[in-house]
């Protein structure tokens, strides 16, 4: 085998490729992630301008128009005080979506820096961080976010920190594993010998490595963050009424199942679609940002 | 193999205190003076006294932990505010339905989950391949309440085939028992089925394409044999190991579950318990998830060292 090395042809300039732009071109070779990204595009789009898209007031009681099946005037049909299906699952999509995003972006903001120190620092930090992640590990997920919203109080403010404080654990450990196989690295020790300070070297040299396994980890957890604040909101530990969520939709759908089933089908499937759609995004980023993949 | 599982269990004991002081800081996360909550509408200042002397609420934290830890220690993991029960009675009474309710979800997940990885792995890159893992992203991304509603509107109210809620155990009558579980069973074993399915397709895919495997081939052994005895027997130790650490997705799962089937087992009475304000046990009902959890994540390490030869030297 020649071990010379051969210059590329003439014709084809040497280009560097940046990482984001890389990861780009393989994402957009997965068309069923870049299908999950457009529908989230979506999702995101009827959270923000549901005043402005949702046909009637989410909230406003009809006692005319109780359990209506959908029709032309009502596309979802209606629920059992006559509100309009379709407003309030657009305007459910603010309290899931704004769920998911915060709950990850609390468990990111603890997590993170926990995982950092631990991992640089080592020794009993270290030790003491780890095994209270994996003690906060060993509570079944939604079973320690429904004691800490039910210890909160009710709401959906308290529903976020709830998820958000036992989704930490999972970005605890990840940011730890990363930061101990990175710190070992040479640009990290050349780092170290030209006298750059531990926070500098944490910010500038080990996180942005950490960031690509993150940001797959970020991805799914929205996913499961999603089905929690809908969970909590359907055992009423979240949005409260009459506010609208997935959730609690489904709480009340569930007692009129004989004759308005309609009420259970639309909730069901915008979460189902949302958190499809944030589980393939992530497996496709995963696969974009793998540096092994091509 | 001794020192292995000695230096598990050791490795535990840290991990066990900071379970118990997680689940013991609960009760502060209260807002107000936790006496008066557990008082309720009381407000007697005597009742409120005694209250406070009873449950050390008068005593520094770090004082009210060793009494309670001491109590958890000795079996008494408190009173129900609501039942006048205690709790660990209601926990024994309640463990069993959830159990078996788990039980019955991991043998649905292992049947489908396994029998479908191992299928997609065999038909790698053909469209029974695409089928198989479609259907696992939909079983995972399916919240298991939906489905329960869903499967009640089929089978119970429109078609009628099986009660929509309700118990009825083995022990009385074995096939209503099973009429009245194999629903919330197939809600929860569903999710699991789906994260099975994943593992068992990547570790039977690393199995095929192993040199033993090769070698079965070469001595013209039937495909039949070299998967079933050869890949199959090796690709599943860590996927039976990771189905004993989703027991603890099945009791979270069981919550919900449980509430939509009405179901009297661990679940509902955590969901109960939220809502009468039983600060006791909700912390009991997590303390119990949460050392069966590690009692069976120590079980799987065990099992683990057991059938792996390499480990055990």
């Amino acid at each position: 085998m020649s071990m010379q090395a051969s210059s590329p042809p003439a014709s084809t300039p040497l280009t560097l490729e940046s990482p984001g732009a890389r990861a780009w071109r393989r994402l957009k070779a997965r068309p069923s992630a870049l299908v999950a990204l457009g529908v989230i595009v979506l999702l995101i789009a009827m959270a923000v301008f549901a005043p402005l898209i949702a046909p009637y007031d989410p909230i406003k009681q009809n006692y005319l128009l109780v359990r209506k099946a959908p029709s032309w005037l009502h596309w979802m049909g209606t629920d059992e005080v006559g509100r309009d299906l379709l407003a309030r699952v657009i305007w459910g999509a603010r309290a899931s979506l704004s769920a998911g995003v915060i709950s990850v972006g609390i468990a990111l903001l603890i997590g993170v820096p926990l995982g950092l120190i631990a991992g640089y620092r080592g020794g009993w930090t270290d030790a003491l961080i780890s095994r209270f992640t994996d003690a906060m590990l060993a509570c079944p997920f939604l079973i320690l976010a429904i004691a800490l919203a039910a210890f909160l109080g009710p709401s959906l403010g308290n529903a976020m920190i709830a998820i958000g404080i036992t989704a930490t654990p999972i970005f605890v450990r990840l940011t730890r594993g990363q930061t101990l196989a990175i710190k070992t690295e040479d640009y990290i020790e050349a780092a170290r010998a030209v006298g750059n300070p531990v926070h500098r070297i944490a910010l500038r040299h080990i996180l942005p490595n950490v960031l690509p396994s993150l940001l797959v980890q970020a991805t799914l957890t929205v996913a499961t963050a999603i089905i929690a604040e809908a969970s909590l909101s359907f055992l009423g530990l979240g949005q409260q009424p009459p506010l609208p969520s997935w959730g609690s939709m489904l709480n009340a759908a569930q007692r009129f199942l004989t004759n308005a089933p309609w009420m259970a089908v639309w909730p069901g499937l915008a979460i189902f679609v949302s958190v499809i759609c944030f589980n393939l995004l992530g497996d496709g980023l995963r696969d974009a940002l793998d540096p092994r993949s091509k | 193999m001794f020192t292995l599982i000695s230096k598990r269990l050791i490795q535990l004991l840290p991990t066990v205190f900071f379970v118990s002081v997680i689940i013991f800081s609960l009760q502060h996360l209260l807002p107000g003076d936790p006496a008066m909550i557990m008082a309720g509408e009381d407000n007697d200042p005597a009742v409120i006294a005694q209250i406070r002397a009873q449950y050390h609420l008068d005593q520094p934290i770090p004082v009210q932990y060793l009494f309670w830890i001491k109590g958890v220690l000795s079996g008494n993991l408190g009173e129900s505010m609501r039942l006048k029960v205690a709790v660990s009675e209601l926990v024994t009474t309640k463990l069993p339905v959830t159990l078996q309710l788990a039980v019955m979800a991991m043998i649905i997940a292992l049947v489908i989950g396994v029998g479908l990885g191992i299928l997609s792995a065999v038909y790698k890159g053909r469209a029974l391949d695409s089928l198989v893992n479609v259907l696992g992203l939909i079983g995972i991304s399916t919240p298991n309440f939906w489905l329960g509603i869903m499967l009640i509107f089929l089978f119970s109210v429109e078609l009628g085939w099986l009660p929509a809620s309700g118990y009825v155990s083995p022990f009385e009558d074995f096939w209503q028992s099973m009429r009245t579980t194999i629903m919330p069973a197939f809600v929860l074993g569903n999710a699991i089925a789906g994260v099975l399915m994943r593992h068992t397709r990547g570790a039977m895919l690393q199995a095929l394409s192993s040199d033993y495997v090769r070698t079965a081939r070469a001595k013209g052994l039937l495909e039949r044999v070299v998967v079933i005895k050869h890949a199959m027997r090796n690709a599943l130790t860590p996927v039976i190991t990771l189905g004993a650490l989703e027991f603890g997705t099945l009791l979270s799962g069981a919550v919900l579950t449980e509430q939509i089937f009405t179901i009297p087992g661990f679940g509902k009475l955590i969901v109960d318990a939220v809502f009468n304000r039983d600060y006791a046990v909700v912390q009991g009902v997590v303390l119990v998830t949460a050392s069966t959890y590690i009692l069976l994540n120590l079980l799987a390490d065990i099992g683990y060292i057991l059938v792996n030869p390499r480990l055990r030297d």
